[in-house]
This record gives C-alpha cells, structure tokens and sequence, in this order.
C-alpha cells in the first residue's frame, strides 16, 4: 500500500514531466494528453487505497528529512483524509480532461499546472508532519496565480495578485502558530500531537497557536470576514481554475482546521470553538443576503461558497462527532456541487459571452439540455435532501442542536434560515438564467447542445451528487471512527 | 420480502420510471409517456400485492419490523431507511398512485402534442409521485423529509412548466421559498426531537414521550413540525403560494394541489397526533384550520378564476382535515383526505376539460357549457356535489365524520360553528361555480361546448366512480368509518342547503350576472385573498431585499474595502519608503556611517552591561 500511496504523489509529477516533454517535442497537443492520462492514473491510485474502518491511518510512511527543523517525511491516510484525496485526484482528472479536449489554448501548461496543484492539495491532506503539511500548503498557491493569472477573465491578474497576497498573510499567520507549537512541543508529528491532546502544551499556549492556525486557515476555507479574496479569484479564474479553488482548494483550509488546528490545539480550540460559530453562522447568513443582490453568475456562485463552507465551518465549530463527520461529507458535497456549478456557469459564459444575470434568460428554450443539467446543480446546491449537499449542511445544524446550551441553539436557528436563503437565491439566479424569453445573450448563443466533453464532464459530478445524496454512507464510511480520534482529547 | 422492501417498494418503483424517463430523449414524446403511465401502474400493482400481506390496522411505533438499514450514521445517531405500511396509510398511498397514473394518462390528452418538453415533465410528475410516497410510507423522520422537500421541488418544475404563462416562473418559486419558510421549522422540529429521542423514527419518537415528563421540549417542537405542515398544506398564514400556483398545468393542479403535496401537511401531523397532544398545541392547530377555512371559502366565493376557486377549496378542505387531526379524529382526517383527494381531482381534470373547450380560466366568459359537453358537465356536477357534502358522495360522508368528530368532542363549540359556516360557504361558491360554469347563456361569441377527447375523458369517468361510492364503500369499513351524530348531521345540512339556496336564489335574479356581485365591495377584498399576499411582501419578501442589498453594499465597501485599504496603505508606505531612499552619494555615505556609529555604539553599551 505505501508504494500506492507514493504513487499517488508522484504520478501527477511525473505527468508534468511529461507535458514538458511534450513541449520539449514541439506536440503540445500529445503533452496535453499525456499529462491527461497521469491524471487518470493517479486518480486510479488514489481509488487503489482502498480503506479500512479502523479509524487509524491504513497506510503511513515515515522518514527523517530535515529533523533540525522537525520536518520529517511523514505521510499516510485515513478516513479523515481519504474522501478528500478522492476528491481532489478525480476533480484534478475532470479539469484535465476537460482543457485537453477541450483543446484550450496552451492547454498542456494549464494542465501541468493543475497537476502541480493537484500535488499540493494531496500533499496537504496526506501530510502527518506540522512542517511537511506547511510545505505543501504553499505549493499550492504558485500554480493557481499562474492559472489565474494567465488563463483569467478581464482582470486577472488584478484577481490573482490579490489572491496571492491574501493567501499569503494566511500563510504567514499559519507557519508562525506551526513554529510556536514545533518548538513548545518539540515535535512535528501531528498523529502524536493529537493523541497527547496537544504534547502538554499549557492551555495559553493553545489558544495562542489555535488561534494563529485558524486565522491561517480561515483565510482559504474562507471564513467570514476573511473571504473577500474569493469573488474576485472565483470570478476570474478559467472554468477549471474555479473548479479546482471551489472544488478542492478550500477544503484545504476545512481539513487543516479539523486535521492540525483541532487536532493538535484541542484546548484552544475549546475555548475559540463558540467565536468560529459565530463567524461562520455570520458567513452563512451574509453570503445568503449577498447571493440574493448578486448580478453576476459566477460572482453569485463564488459568493454561494462562503456560506456552504459557512456550514462546514459551523461543524468543525460544534467539536463533535457529529459535526466533524458532518463537515467532512459537507467538503465532499460542495467540492460536487460547486465544482458542477462552476463548469456550468463556464459553459454558459462560453456561449452567451456573458454572465450577468440581466441579459441571460430564457436558457431552457434555447439550450434545454445545458439548462437542466444547472437546474440539477443549484437544486443540489440548495440542500435539497436526497441530493449530496443535505446531509453535510442539516447535520451540521444537527450538531449544534446537540450541544444543547442557549447559544448553540440560536446558532443552529439561524443556519437553519441561511439554508432558506440559499433556496432564494438560487432559485432566483434560475428564474433569470432559465426562464422566461430568451435574453439577448441567450437568443444570439451558438452550439447550444451539450458537447462530448461537457457531458463527460459533468455527468460525473451530477452523478456523484445523487449518489452521495440516496447513499451518504458511502463517504461517512470511510469516515467511521477516525473523527473520534482527533476528539479524544475535548 | 421484509415488510420494509413491500413499503420502500411503493415509492421506488415511480423512482425508477422517473430516472427513465430523465432519460429518454426529448423527441421521444410517446416513449416517455408511456413510461410515465408504466411507473405509476407498477406502484399500482405493488399497493395490489400489499393486499395480500399482513398490514396492521394502524401505524405501529412500537414493533422494530419497520427498522431499515443504517443510511448514514452522525456520532451516536444514525438515519435509517425504516419504511412501514398500514391499512390507514395504505388508503393514502392509493389516492396517490390512482390520482397519479389518471394525471400521467390524462397529461398525455392535455400536453403531448405541442409540448417539446413533454418528457422531464412526464418523468417529474413520476418523480412527485415518488417522493409522496415516501412520506407516506417512511417511519423515519429523515427520510420521510427527503420526499417531503423533493415533492417541494418537483412542484417548482412542474408549476414553472408553461411556458406561455409570463407569471408562471414567479409563481414556481413562490410555491417552493414559502413552503421553505415552513420547512425551517420542520427541520428543526425534526433534528431536535431526534436528538432528544436518539433517534429519528416514529418509535424513538413515541418510547421518548412515554419516558419524558417535561412539556416544554414537546411544545416546540410540536409547534415546529407544524410551521412545516402548515406551509405544505397551504394553511394560513403560508397559504399565499397555492393560489398562484395554479399557474402550473391544470393536471399538475390535480396531482399536487389537490390530492397530495398539500395533503402531506395533514398526513404528517396525523403520524405525529401523539405529539401535538403531549406538547399541547392542538388548540394552535384548531386556531389555524378555523382561519384558514373561512378565509379560503371566502377567497374562493368571490374569485373569477375557475381554478382559483379550486384552488381556495383546497385550502379550505384541508383545513378540515386539520380540524379533524386537532380534535384527535386522526382517522377521520385520513378518511376527508382521501374523499377530498378524489372528488377534487375530478374537479381539476373536469376543470381541465373546461378550460380547454373555453381557452379561459375565467368564468366571467364561460356559461352555459353542459351543452354538449355531457361528460364534463356530470363528472364536473358530481365532483362540486361531493365538495358541497350532498348525500350519498364520499365528501358527504367524510365531510360528516369530520364535523361530528368535532361535535362530539366537548369544549370545540367555536370549531364546530366555523366549521358549519364553512359548510355553508363552500355549498355557496360549489354552486356560485357550477352555475357560472354551465348553465345561463355562454358569454364568449362563438365559444361551442364539446368533451375532450379520450385521453381525458376516460380519466374523469373513472374517477367519478369512487368519488360516488367511496363514501358508501368506507362506511363498511371499520377502521375509517368513525360515528356520525344525527344533530350534527341535521346542522350540516342545513348550512348546506342554505348555502345552495343563497347562491341559487341570486343567480336567479340575474343569469348573466356574478352572484358574488351581492358581496359589494368585499368581493374584490376577498378575491385578493385578503390581500395577504401584500402583507408577506410588506413584511417579508422587501425587507430580506433590503438586507440584501446592504450585505452586499457593506461586504463590498467595508470588509473587502478594508482589505484592498491595507493592501492600499502598504503599498504606498513602500513607497514611502522608497522615496526615502532616493538620495544623492553625499548622504548614502552620511546615512551609511551614521548607521555604523550607532551599531558600534549598541556593541560598546552591550559590552558594557553583558
């Protein structure tokens, strides 16, 4: 199993090495594909590590790297980890596949950077090291300023400069609380952390280095009012750079709260959890209100973000079982619906050359097909239950319900309302988009069927949706017990 | 099969056929009717089959057969697909799949041939009819709330589905966000007795109140589970969404208007009986159905729109199923619902049949339509015959277990008046309709009366039958037929009459003219509804767009305004800083050996020290 789990790592390397020997070739277009194919394997990879319901990693490789600074190669998965790893290989080989077939222009580099964040984000949620998981952390961030930068809309590079810096001052804010707990405890190893409730650090100490961890963090998950880099980079970005920041990237800011802010400050996080309840029961409410003003598709679906994440934000806040579990199929949930939303609004910006809601309308009439698959999606976006969105978003209520005291319940009352919301805004972003006389945009579109690839894309995200949403026991599976472990020490 | 597979059977079979029918290519009209009918015939056969088990009388909570699989487990509580039938549900689930398939044969007459989008719309009324069938059968709370919400959203696709109507999108989302409103509390009312009990299903439920001796936790989230039902069910004050939802194709009216969605309110506080007693809110409930029905016969005696007066009736008809599940006559109310869902139904296809003769919903320009027009003139007759109570139809009958339920109970004299006065409007409008409908002269020029053609008129003879007989039919059954009073029966039917000879003896004066005319100027109040729709927008819709529009005013200008101003502000401090730095060789060479001389001082003073 631990030369699966390398494999997972370094498939999507060797896939960028391929692209530029692609390049080096002059066939960009064979590049392009043979980076697609990495893609493919590394998603086969990462479906290979099968899972267990022990609750432990399953696999796990540790090796000494730089032990002056307590980095050790340290990684594994388990089921914290595993829907997200599933998650982000198989969201990365959609986008891939998408760009090649596509056949965007330089799309062999936009795909070898994709894979780049792809090896970021896996890194992130198989690391087991404070110091490896920071590395990976900021992999990230170079790939999606290039994809933003150089594949963006209008104002791009504007988008991904203040994505870059805002991202950045997360970054710092986390390496600090990393280093205060590296050297207070004199480890890295997050699992050992976790299991000593925090390597004896003092409760001070904790709240210091929980709240430090969590502003870092909360700046990519996003938490209200730390969010307003996203509108401008969801916005910009090409269709599969908002895929990729919807779908996956935020989630390394929810996994890295529950994995290494929860797991390894549990003391701090106790005393913090009531404030990023608050916080987030805020984003959920504001982002709702936001939405329902909102002129613009993407702009209004990038807004919808911040509340979802609202959600999974409150359950992480309850530092329950249920609400952990209930995040963590909420990551799932929205990395589905999201990242379908986000190829939708491209689809439909492809065609109408335009996005604002005022000259769209009238889609169903035109492009019927296209026009039901964002009727799916922004009813899966909306919570309907039975659909993936649900269960992550009416258990995380669920969770702060059962901690049974005033503030909690007034917290859970006022989610239950953002949901509300969400149904408004989405259903009135349906009413301008797909209903009604065609708008001048819609009227003048060319191509208006479904191509090959658009279905190929977005069949499978719609269908893991409905999966999720009839069968949730399909990602609280793997789950199982692991979410107890990192609560043993609250 | 476990009896959890025969009940989860009834809803997966149309499950299937709507996943079909999604489908089934759009040109394909007829494939996907034909699937439409299939699914809602196979759920048919599974009820048939079902005889032919074992099914208690009533819901039982305290036996563990209807426990299903874990669906999804969150810490110590986990969602299970439970699923059980009873004779009392089984009724239910009947009216369901029997107005369903005569809706999917009926649509086939009524859309088909000009409707490109015919097949979503075929698979989405098997989709509806699934998810109602869930509610129906569930015996966990979180499953029967996955029907419960995709019954919400299948009426948004299918209420938004004519295109030709410019209000119709409007009125789609209208009929999901205020039900929305209502479903807030059901799921929280949901999620909170479930944590309390440990447990979603009807048994958790039912063992916690047995063991609880507190009230309060009951009463919320009794009050709660009723915002909910209040909201399906159109009950004042969320009843403002159904009449605009008559928007939506007339066979859609029948399915989810009349014989079911709305329906699912009543049901579900009937499941959940033992709770409004233990939380004491039935007199909440009493209040809410005495309002609802008068408001909604009054709306529905003043207003010109054929449907619209349907439309109101509904709410007003199951404002007595409320009634009757307030006074604890659960089976009763199970017995309304199901008449009402036949003779209203008819009512909605004859209706249909109607309005495609006239080309109009209003009846301001129909008149005088029985006219060759037989079928639709007797089934429509015998459909507002039933909505009045005359004897022998269904609506009779369970009109009369409902009024005497509350007769009997002692303490409910102001429910049993409202209810008669009820008795009396809805004999008014019933008759005001019929008589506008088909008798007088017609007021349209050339306007020539027929029946439809096959495909809808088979639907409304077989519906007729049992909107006749079932009333007959369930006075010999034990479990429905409940006690009739005889001084119950003697005042209902006099209200009746009463209500038949007012708006008879009005129209007699003037054929041609309105009978509402002699409400003066309360016509147009009561037409509107009361105007409560202008209270909801005055009091919900503008003030949320307000707030809106200042969340999306203030994340702009003050929360994204103090990022870009700190980014703003450093880049011109480095700027700042660079200009500093702009200088001539002379004073580098100061700055530099100044800097020297200070460092070299620290050195010494440290020296000093350390």
């Amino acid at each position: 199993m631990n030369a699966v789990l390398l494999a997972v790592l370094i498939v999507p390397v060797l896939g960028i090495l391929a692209v530029a020997a692609g390049a080096w070739a002059g066939n960009r277009r064979l590049g392009a594909v043979l980076g697609t194919v990495f893609a493919g394997v590394g998603l086969f990879a990462a479906v290979a590590l099968g899972f267990d319901h022990s609750g432990r990693p399953w696999t796990r490789i540790t090796e000494e790297w730089v032990p002056q600074l307590k980095l050790s190669f340290d990684i594994g998965v388990d089921g914290v980890s595993y829907p997200l790893v599933l998650l982000s290989a198989f969201l990365t080989f959609l986008c891939c596949l998408y760009t090649a077939w596509k056949g965007t222009e330089r799309g062999d580099a936009l795909i070898a950077l994709l894979l780049a964040t792809n090896v970021g984000m896996l890194g992130v949620f198989v690391s087991y090291n404070l110091v490896l998981f920071f590395v990976f952390f900021e992999i990230v961030l170079l790939p999606m300023f290039a994809i933003i930068a150089g594949w963006g809309g209008p104002a791009r590079r504007r988008a991904a400069v203040k994505f870059a810096l805002y991202t950045l001052l997360g970054s710092l804010l986390l390496l600090v609380g990393i280093f205060v707990i590296v050297t207070q405890a004199g480890t890295g190893d997050i699992l050992a952390l976790t299991e000593s409730g925090g390597g004896g650090l003092s409760r001070g100490t904790q709240l210091l280095a929980f709240t430090l961890l969590a502003l870092g963090l909360a700046i990519k998950a996003p938490l209200w009012p730390l969010h307003s880099w996203l509108p401008d980079a969801h916005t910009e970005a090409p269709t599969v750079g908002s895929v990729i920041l919807a779908g996956v990237l935020l989630k390394m800011g929810t996994y890295g709260l529950i994995r290494v802010a929860v797991g390894v400050a549990p003391e701090g996080a106790r005393q913090a959890a009531p404030t990023l309840a608050v916080l987030a029961v805020v984003a959920i409410l504001v982002a709702g209100l936001v939405c329902l003003a909102q002129t613009e598709l993407k702009r209004l679906i990038a807004y919808s973000s911040v509340g979802h994440m609202g959600f999974v934000l409150l359950g992480i806040a309850t530092l329950t079982q249920a609400g952990l579990t209930a995040a963590l199929i909420g990551n799932v949930a929205h990395g589905l619906i999201t990242g379908l939303l986000f190829f939708l609004a491209g689809s439909v910006k492809d065609r109408a050359h335009t996005g604002e809601l005022a000259r769209l309308g009238g889609l169903r009439e035109v492009a019927p097909g296209l026009s039901g698959m964002l009727g799916f999606a922004a009813i899966a976006s909306l919570g309907l239950p039975g659909l993936a969105g649900f269960w992550g978003e009416a258990f995380a209520v669920y969770a702060a319900i059962q901690r049974d005291q005033t503030l909690w319940t007034v917290l859970a009352v006022l989610a239950a309302i953002g949901a509300a919301l969400a149904a408004a805004y989405l259903l009135r972003m349906l009413r301008l988009v797909t209903h009604g006389p065609p708008g001048e945009a819609v009227a003048g579109m060319s191509g208006t069927g479904l191509r090959a690839v658009e279905v190929t894309s977005f069949v499978p995200l719609a269908a893991g949706a409905l999966v999720v949403g009839l069968l949730p026991f399909v990602v609280q599976a793997p789950i199982g017990e692991a979410v107890s472990g990192i609560l043993q020490a609250i | 099969m476990s009896p959890v597979a025969w009940a989860l059977a009834l809803p997966v079979v149309p499950a299937i056929a709507a996943l079909a029918g999604f489908l089934v290519p759009s040109a394909a009209r007829r494939t996907a009717a034909g699937v439409g009918i299939a699914g809602a015939a196979a759920a048919g056969v599974v009820l048939f089959l079902q005889l032919g088990q074992e099914i208690p009388e009533l819901p039982d909570t305290a036996s563990s057969t209807l426990d299903g699989p874990v669906l999804v487990r969150f810490g110590d509580v986990a969602v299970t697909l439970s699923a059980g039938v009873s004779q009392l549900t089984w009724w239910v689930a009947a009216i369901v799949v029997l107005v369903a398939l005569l809706v999917q044969v009926y649509s086939v007459g009524y859309l088909l041939k000009g409707d490109e989008r015919y097949a979503p719309y075929a698979a989405q009324i098997s989709l509806f009819t699934s998810a109602m069938l869930l509610v129906v059968v569930a015996d966990d709370l979180i499953l029967l709330l996955i029907g419960w919400e995709v019954m919400g959203a299948c009426s948004y696709l299918l209420i938004g589905h004519d295109r030709k109507l410019p209000e119709a999108p409007g009125a789609a989302v209208k009929a999901f966000l205020v039900t929305r409103v209502g479903d807030v509390g059901f799921l929280l009312g949901i999620l909170v007795l479930g944590f309390h009990a440990g447990g979603f299903r009807y048994g958790d439920i039912a063992a916690f109140m047995s063991e609880s001796t507190g009230t309060t936790i009951f009463t919320v989230t009794a009050l709660l589970i009723m915002l909910g039902a209040i909201g399906k069910s159109a009950q004042f004050p969320l009843q403002t969404w159904l009449p605009d939802a008559m928007a939506g194709p007339t066979p859609i009216s029948a399915l989810i208007h009349a014989a079911t969605m709305v329906a699912a309110g009543a049901y579900v506080l009937v499941r959940l009986s033992d709770l409004l007693v233990k939380g004491d809110v039935r007199i909440v409930l009493g209040v809410i159905a005495m309002i609802s029905m008068v408001l909604s016969a009054l709306a529905a005696l003043a207003s010109d729109d054929l449907k619209r007066v349907l439309a109101w009736s509904t709410v007003s008809q199951v404002a007595y199923m409320m009634a009757a599940v307030s006074v604890g006559a659960t089976a009763t109310a199970i017995f309304h619902l199901v008449s009402h869902g036949l003779f209203k139904a008819l009512l909605f296809l004859g209706a249909g049949a109607v309005i495609h003769m006239a080309k109009t919903n209003s009846m301001e320009r129909m008149g005088g339509l029985r006219k060759g027009a037989p079928v639709t003139f007797w089934s429509m007759t015998i459909g507002f015959a039933a909505l009045v109570g005359l004897p022998p139809l269904s609506g009779f009958f369970s009109k009369e277990h409902v009024l005497s339920g509350i007769y009997d109970t002692r303490g409910q004299t102001v429910l049993f008046v409202v209810g008669l006065v009820t008795a009396l409007l809805t004999a008014a409008y019933a008759t005001r309709a019929w008589l506008r409908t088909f008798f007088g002269e017609t007021r349209t020029e050339g306007l020539s009366a027929h029946d439809p053609g096959a495909w809808m008129l088979w639907p409304l003879v077989v519906l007729a039958v049992p909107t006749v007989g079932f009333g007959l039919f369930a006075g010999l059954t034990p479990l429905l037929h409940g006690k009739t009073h005889p001084t119950a029966m003697g005042l209902t039917m006099t209200a009746v009459a009463a209500g038949i000879g007012l708006s008879f003896g009005i129209w007699r004066g003037d054929k041609a003219a309105d009978p509402a005319r002699a409400l003066g100027p309360l016509q147009r109040v009561f037409a509107r509804g009361f105007y409560l729709d202008e209270v909801q927008n005055a009091l919900v819709v503008r003030p949320v767009y307000f707030l809106s529009r200042l969340a999306r005013r203030i994340d702009v200008s003050v929360v994204d305004g103090a990022a870009e101003g700190t980014g703003r502000g450093i880049g011109g401090l480095g700027r700042l800083v660079a200009i500093g730095h702009r200088a001539g060789i002379p004073r580098q060479v100061v700055s530099v050996l100044a800097g020297a001389l200070l460092i070299g001082a620290a050195a010494v003073v440290m020296g000093v020290w350390g």
